[in-house]
């Protein structure tokens, strides 16, 4: 397979996930779910040689490419890669930043959808990863439960009776198992009323992370939310206390501050988006921050019926399209950040103005 | 005033208006102070490692924790002080090796020691037979620098079969294995 060919290809398409679509898609991006797994007869990564990970990753490949169903899938050998391409599938939600940024051999499977992503050799020898659009858990636990099985079917997993599904981090022993649904949540930043509804949130064992999770900082009022315990609970119910107690009710406080704000100060948030949409479709040059935050407002004013004729999946597929990867990608070579500002202002106008109305406000 | 966690004299009076029953006080020294205030930070790596703290802190004398440092998985050969610092074990067998130093941590992260969630349809390997895996392969990779081939291919040979012979199903008749599905079925529900 030729990787640069399949590389922009898959720049210019966007995953499932960004359809824009499913339960309570005004608020909820997507859902996402990872299983830890490690295979029972290698040490766990820290202290793997660099022979065993090149024999993690053949036997796991091999085993995964005989599987029924997994004729289509890309196997991405990571280490080969640019740096580039890396940061492009991080953008994208197929990698962590953590085996983008690792060493030695490393890989990560992915089918054409982008529904699933299976990494070898992160944290744990596998992290299996499956995401939908919208607030859609029970879709994807079916999904990734039913990979895992096929997986432990040629694959013998570390586990032990009393623990469970053995991993390198005690923090993810048991099921090892993260839920994390991913928020948008501008009117709760706009009141701010978002600090006071995260404590809320910690003392019932969830955690709140900015957009790429771990150390990133919270951009264009995306937030995920993730159950934190991961031992001493089923599956379901880890699902139940993230997508039917804590999620639903975050997107009620959003909603209620969204009300707010039409109701007391409609005009102000209608200039507001207002002046989003024409910087975003009228700027020469932009750079990646502002264009986060100009098009986390318009997808709150498209949201809102304030601005017509955008779709909301035109307005997730910009989050990552006008990413430094992304832009690299989809403009066939490598660009400077002066360059890079500029061709992200002339992919913003082409996409709100043409081939989808005029993106007129209302 | 001594803080609430130590003997040290608590300089930080710090209010919590968060508190599910009301605003709480906390009289702490710096340290723990620090601690608190700090116990927002996620990940995994500092939950770990804070968690380890305080439970070594609480219930451990310098020279207990000096021993407990010391000792090493004789399987990966991580030390207790490896994984302090690391908050990451070396390999599956250390949940067994550590146990005891485990449990008050596994409690402290997820306020439970037993996981009642999925389990491997097939039989699982025990943890000896997983340290011993673990081990033949390090014995294989040394077989081979040597360049004692026969050697390596006899330990090949023996983890295929410690392999096939794990990897027969939990249950051998259709019954069984349909009732031991349902039953996983019925955890799901739960």
């Amino acid at each position: 397979m030729n990787q640069e060919t399949d590389f922009t290809s898959l720049a210019k398409s966007s995953g499932e996930w960004l359809r824009g679509t499913g339960p309570e898609s005004d608020i909820v991006i997507s859902s996402r779910i990872r299983l830890a797994r490690n295979l029972a007869d290698f040490p766990f990564i820290r202290r793997c040689t660099d022979e065993d990970r090149d024999n993690i990753e053949r036997s796991v490949r091999a085993r995964m490419e005989a599987m029924e169903d997994w004729k289509e899938i890309r196997y991405i050998d990571i280490e080969e890669l640019a740096e580039v391409d890396r940061q492009f599938l991080v953008e994208r939600q197929l990698i962590s930043r953590e085996i983008a940024e690792a060493d030695g051999s490393r890989a990560v499977a992915i089918d054409p959808g982008e529904q699933y992503s299976v990494m070898i050799n992160e944290e744990d020898h596998l992290r299996i990863q499956v995401m939908q659009s919208g607030l859609d858990l029970q879709t994807a636990w079916a999904r990734i439960d039913a990979l895992d099985d096929k997986l432990e079917g040629s694959i013998l997993y570390a586990f032990h009776e009393k623990y469970g599904y053995l991993t390198a981090c005690p923090t993810n022993v048991g099921t090892g198992l993260r839920v994390s649904v991913m928020l948008h949540l501008p009117a709760l930043v706009i009141t701010r009323q978002i600090e006071k509804v995260f404590r809320s949130m910690q003392r019932i064992n969830v955690t709140v992370r900015g957009l790429y999770g771990e150390g990133s900082q919270y951009s264009g009022d995306f937030y995920q939310v993730s159950n934190q315990v991961t031992l001493g609970h089923s599956e379901q119910s880890l699902l139940a206390l993230v997508g039917d107690e804590v999620v639903p009710q975050i997107i009620q406080y959003e909603r209620k501050a969204r009300a707010f704000l039409i109701e007391q100060n409609q005009q102000d948030l209608h200039d507001d988006v207002s002046r989003a949409m024409g910087i975003l479709s009228t700027a020469k040059k932009i750079s990646s921050e502002e264009t986060m935050h100009y098009l986390s407002k318009v997808r709150m004013g498209v949201n809102l019926g304030l601005i017509g004729d955008v779709a909301l999946a035109t307005i997730n597929k910009l989050f990552i399209h006008t990413q430094p990867a992304h832009l690299q990608k989809l403009h066939g070579r490598v660009l400077g950040s002066s360059d890079r500002n500029v061709q992200r202002a002339t992919y913003l106008q082409r996409h709100l103005l043409g081939g989808h109305g005029q993106g007129e406000l209302n | 005033m001594k803080c609430q966690y130590c003997e040290k004299p608590a300089t930080f009076h710090i209010t919590e208006l968060t508190e599910p029953a009301g605003p709480k006080i906390m009289h702490l020294c710096e340290e723990h102070a620090r601690g608190f205030l700090q116990k927002e930070s996620d990940s995994p790596v500092a939950s770990v490692t804070n968690a380890l703290a305080k439970q070594l802190q609480l219930g451990q004398s310098k020279k207990e924790l000096a021993e407990l440092d010391q000792k090493e998985c004789p399987v990966c050969g991580i030390s207790f002080f490896e994984f302090r610092n690391t908050g990451r074990l070396g390999c599956p067998y250390d949940y067994s090796f550590f146990e005891t130093d485990l449990i008050p941590l596994l409690t402290n992260i997820h306020d439970a020691i037993e996981h009642v969630g999925k389990r491997p349809r097939r039989l699982a390997a025990s943890a000896d037979s997983q340290a011993e895996m673990i081990q033949l392969r390090r014995e294989m990779e040394e077989a081979v620098e040597l360049e004692n081939y026969e050697r390596a291919s006899e330990i090949r040979d023996e983890l295929k079969r410690m392999e096939r012979e794990l990897s027969r199903p939990a249950a051998d008749d259709p019954a069984s294995a349909d009732e031991d599905l349902s039953s996983r079925e019925g955890e799901n529900q739960s």
